[in-house]
């Protein structure tokens, strides 16, 4: 019974709190932060029994949830995680909040704004659940309304402007993505004679080939949801969205976009376009990874030269994604692992940046690397965390980012060498940003007589850091604790998009 | 030559509505002008007692009066869905009638006699029952759109109306006697006999479809039929602009389906494709102009339009999910769109001061409750899942995908992302600005309270669990498309 329910528990008590939140009175502001940090952190204490009672050996969905919503179209309340997901779903249940604790200097309009965070999280979290592909695109769109509110009310000079492009970018990908999904249902109803929106009644039937798209279907339809994943993730060309959304963003909603929502493009990925279409993923896998490698690249030097901190962490998350998409489409079980504890990774690392950066914009409300310098001296605690926090983005062996990255690499080189080569530049370049970054912000003197008077990390900004870092260190020390229970369902993805498995020759004529 | 039976069941709805509306303006002069807002709570009585009526109607399912009269599932759907609407108007009309200074009786009376008009169209089932439906309906709506008789604008609207209406009259009537000349009769049902039989003069037979499309595409406003939209829409009183975006289009659609799937499905094979265009043309022209607008009643008349062009799309797929989604997405539309007007007819002020999207700056701190409501339907018309808008929208794409309208559906979704701009551009004056406006003083009245709350409530629980009512509207297309 309670697995049953459980993640419709988790999915929905932020709803809930925001809900509540509703009937409180605007002006208290305490009240409204306690309410809105006690129901994610119940959330969180509700996916800890994911974590307890989750069957590493088994690749299937588990807490399956399947319910008739609509049923004379066949669509169903249907939700459950595998290996891939669960992680997913702490990730967002972990990070939400730690982005409410961000959230202090939010003074006007508490109220809605906790709301709209509340809200999200129960978007981002039912994107990461849903094994229906109608439920999915239901979560996948309204989730952008409370990332559109909080960018456009509460962000900064462009947010207007920011708030829109965010919205519009991603909605013509979402719905392109919606004639995909009507295309696919009625090919799988007219095949098989049942007319459902199952994710796994589609794929079953497409594995068992009781549903066989021809190679022209199967390429319009791997585009149509590659295309809304790619806009997702940012993949090069598609990333001009996410440097304005980010700079805008407020601090909290930069970190769950970088967190959490970029990883949704990346886990549609992983999700639909390889298992759906595995012919398509081959075909096209050359060219995306090229993108992948562009994107790596460009993101390091565009990350380079950014006077803005926010805006150099955002095009350093072109770069990673840039990692993640590479090693999804490296088709080894080393490069899909890889990918997917890089978006473990990209989502604590990076999120951690956010709430580094918002921790001294909040003391000085301006992010320009050049008003800072010697911070050491002022804030010594917060100069170890951001040394920390930056290594681990740069991939240090011991912290996190090296697991990923290295395994992604590792991948990569056993299919194409070359690959992995340029791709590996990407990781000396993000040492360069990174650390010079830190040396400007960080080292030298004060010489800015702003910077003088700043105070050290108060204990609502070290709660939130220290379970990122946490996590940097167990997540770098003891990579099995996470990789072991995404191994069967790993597996089963790289089976089921395995080349010798495929049956019409990847001839693109 | 026998005098057929009067069957007064079968018509109870739109003989309640009358005879509401006569009582009306019968009493209306004895009663103290203080007193005269009691009208208001009359014709909504009518409205409910109508809309019970409407039980005894589904006892009576058949053809009567000579077969002039149907009584069907797709009947029934269509007299809730235009008392729905009548009664939501009356609500959102009362305090604004009183604000104004407007004659109420005469206002009230007229807005039941557009019902009845709306009502017999939905269950007519012979062309000229049909046009006398459309005229009763038309000729109210002319007078309401006029009602503010010392505003300019209202008087364009009312004129402009009553021309380019009576052209489509013209349109329609030229349409009968062409078709009353190919196949000797105005019967629906006869007619699609007679064009299944031998010697037919079929150019004249097409001819008639075409004239009848044109008619009823002006009164539906569909491109390249729309033009007068945007300034009837905006000249008129607005609580009457909110009716006159989704009663006489619903109704002009509940005829166009019942006459093109009921007397002319031999000719379908040519009337598909020009439904194509239109639904094509219409989506993009709304919603890209929609765009441009500054006052936000010619947005809505913009993209009411463009909502006409999803209802085509769904009307282009000519199967029972394709009208049943268009079925749904009239009442959905109606549901929305009648919130969103019923807000701006609050905010409006005397003689429409405040209708620029401009004016609406700030809201959102000044009136949280509106702004939040406001950007509730304008979410919903945009088509944000967990929204009806969301769910008609879905329900219209799926049942073109099904019938291989794919690239129709493409278009359709990529100018849903336009109307996201507009929409959302409401929404940015709300929260984004700081307030320009002081919207102090307004005051909410009860009335205009139950219609919020009523159409929030159903843009929410139709938006979430549609089920019901879309089984209902399946049931009512397989009583046009036999």
């Amino acid at each position: 019974m309670m697995n049953n329910l459980i993640l419709t528990i988790i999915t929905f008590t932020p709803a809930l709190g925001a809900l509540l939140l509703l009937l409180q009175n605007s002006r208290n502001i305490r009240v409204l932060r306690t309410i809105a940090v006690t129901t994610t952190v119940l959330s969180f204490v509700f996916s800890l029994h994911l974590i307890a009672h989750f069957d590493s050996g088994s690749p299937d969905f588990q807490y399956v949830i399947n319910a008739p919503w609509i049923p004379s179209f066949g669509i169903s309340y249907h939700m459950g995680v595998d290996g891939i997901s669960l992680f997913l779903v702490l990730l967002t249940t972990v990070l939400t909040p730690l982005a409410m604790l961000a959230s202090w200097s939010i003074t006007e309009r508490t109220k809605e704004y906790f709301i709209f965070m509340l809200l999200l999280e129960t978007g981002m979290i039912g994107v990461f659940c849903s094994l229906d592909l109608f439920l999915f695109y239901v979560f996948w769109e309204v989730m952008l309304i409370p990332m559109y509110f909080l960018i456009g009310i509460w962000g900064g000079d462009r947010r207007i402007y920011s708030a829109m492009k965010f919205v519009l970018y991603t909605m013509i990908g979402g719905v392109l993505m919606l004639v995909g999904i009507l295309s696919l249902y009625f090919l799988h109803g007219n095949a098989t004679g049942t007319y459902t929106f199952s994710y796994t009644a589609i794929l079953n039937a497409l594995a068992t080939g009781q549903l066989i798209l021809t190679p022209t279907v199967e390429r319009l339809l791997f585009l149509a949801f590659f295309i809304a994943f790619a806009i997702k993730v940012p993949l090069f060309p598609f990333h001009t969205w996410l440097p304005d959304a980010h700079v805008e963003a407020p601090t909290a909603g930069s970190v769950l976009l970088a967190g959490i929502m970029l990883k949704m493009g990346t886990y549609g990925l992983v999700r639909f376009s390889l298992p759906y279409f595995p012919h398509m993923s081959h075909l096209f896998a050359p060219a995306i990874s090229m993108l992948a490698i562009v994107g790596i690249i460009y993101g390091a030097f565009v990350a380079m030269v950014q006077p803005d901190m926010k805006k150099l962490v955002a095009y350093s998350s072109v770069s990673h994604l840039g990692f993640i998409v590479l090693g999804i489409f490296s088709f080894t079980m080393q490069g899909m692992e890889g990918a997917v504890y890089q978006m473990l990774n990209h989502g604590v690392s990076t999120g951690a940046l956010f709430l580094l950066v918002g921790i001294i914009y909040e003391r000085r409300h301006t992010r320009s690397i050049a008003e800072f310098g010697g911070l050491a001296h002022r804030m010594p605690l917060f100069a170890g965390v951001f040394l920390i926090v930056s290594l681990s983005s740069i991939g240090l062996p011991g912290l996190n980012g090296f697991v990923g990255e290295f395994l992604i690499l590792l991948g990569t080189f056993g299919v194409s060498p070359a690959h992995a080569a340029l791709a590996a530049t990407g990781v000396i370049l993000s040492a360069v940003y990174m650390l010079w970054m830190y040396q400007r912000v960080i080292w030298g003197e004060i010489t800015n007589a702003k910077n003088a008077l700043l105070v050290d990390m108060n204990l609502r900004e070290k709660l939130m850091i220290v379970p990122l870092l946490i996590l940097i260190v167990w997540m770098g020390m003891y990579s099995g604790h996470f990789l072991r229970p995404m191994d069967a369902a790993v597996s089963r993805l790289l089976q089921q998009t395995d080349k010798t498995n495929l049956e019409f020759a990847l001839n693109p004529k | 030559m026998t005098i057929p039976e009067i069957h007064i069941p079968a018509i109870l709805p739109s003989v309640v509505l009358a005879i509401a509306g006569i009582a009306i303006m019968v009493a209306d002069p004895f009663l103290s002008p203080a007193r005269r807002w009691l009208t208001g709570w009359a014709a909504l009585a009518g409205v409910v007692l109508a809309g019970l009526s409407v039980l005894v109607l589904r006892e009576h399912f058949g053809l009567s009066y000579s077969n002039l009269w149907t009584v069907d599932e797709f009947t029934v759907f269509f007299h809730v869905v235009f008392l729905f609407i009548i009664g939501m108007t009356i609500l959102s009309s009362m305090d604004f009638i009183i604000r104004e200074k407007l004659p109420q009786g005469e206002y009230y009376a007229l807005l039941l006699f557009a019902g009845a008009g709306m009502l017999m169209m939905s269950g007519s089932n012979d062309l000229m029952m049909i046009f006398i439906g459309l005229e009763i309906l038309s000729i109210a709506t002319y007078v309401l759109a006029g009602f503010r008789r010392t505003d300019l604008k209202s008087n364009e609207s009312a004129m402009k109306y009553f021309l380019l209406g009576s052209f489509a009259s013209a349109f329609f009537l030229y349409g009968t006697a062409l078709i009353f000349g190919a196949t000797g009769s105005t019967n629906l049902n006869a007619i699609h006999t007679a064009l299944n039989g031998p010697e037919i003069q079929i150019t004249l037979a097409y001819l008639s479809a075409a004239l009848i499309l044109i008619a009823l595409c002006f009164k539906v406003a569909v491109a390249p039929f729309h033009i007068w939209t945007p300034d009837v829409y905006e000249g008129a009183p607005s609580p009457v602009t909110g009716f006159m975006s989704v009663g006489p289009k619903a109704a002009g659609f509940a005829v166009l389906f019942r006459i093109f799937l009921t007397a002319f499905p031999t000719l379908q094979n040519r009337w598909v494709d020009g439904i194509w265009v239109i639904a094509a043309l219409t989506m993009i022209l709304g919603n890209v102009i929609a765009v441009a607008q500054p006052n936000i009643k010619r947005m809505l008349a913009y993209s009411s339009i463009a909502h006409a062009g999803y209802v085509a799309v769904a009307f282009a797929t000519s199967s029972v999910p394709g009208i049943s989604a268009a079925l749904f997405y009239l009442l959905a539309y109606s549901v929305m769109n009648l919130g969103a007007f019923t807000i701006i007819t609050i905010l409006s002020r005397s003689e429409d001061k405040l209708v620029k999207i401009a004016d609406y700056a700030g809201l959102g701190t000044k009136r949280p409750g509106l702004a939040a409501l406001l950007s509730l339907f304008l979410l919903s018309l945009a088509g944000v899942p967990g929204t009806v808008g969301f769910a008609g929208k879905f329900f219209i794409f799926r049942s073109a995908v099904q019938s291989g309208l794919v690239w129709l559906t493409v278009i359709g979704v990529v100018t849903t992302v336009v109307s996201f701009y507009y929409y959302l551009s409401v929404i940015v004056q709300m929260y984004m600005h700081a307030p320009k406006e002081d919207f102090g003083n307004l005051r909410s009245a009860r009335s205009w309270n139950i219609a919020l709350f009523i159409a929030a409530v159903g843009t929410l629980y139709l938006g979430i669990l549609p089920s019901r009512i879309l089984e209902w509207t399946a049931a009512a297309a397989l009583g046009v498309l036999r």
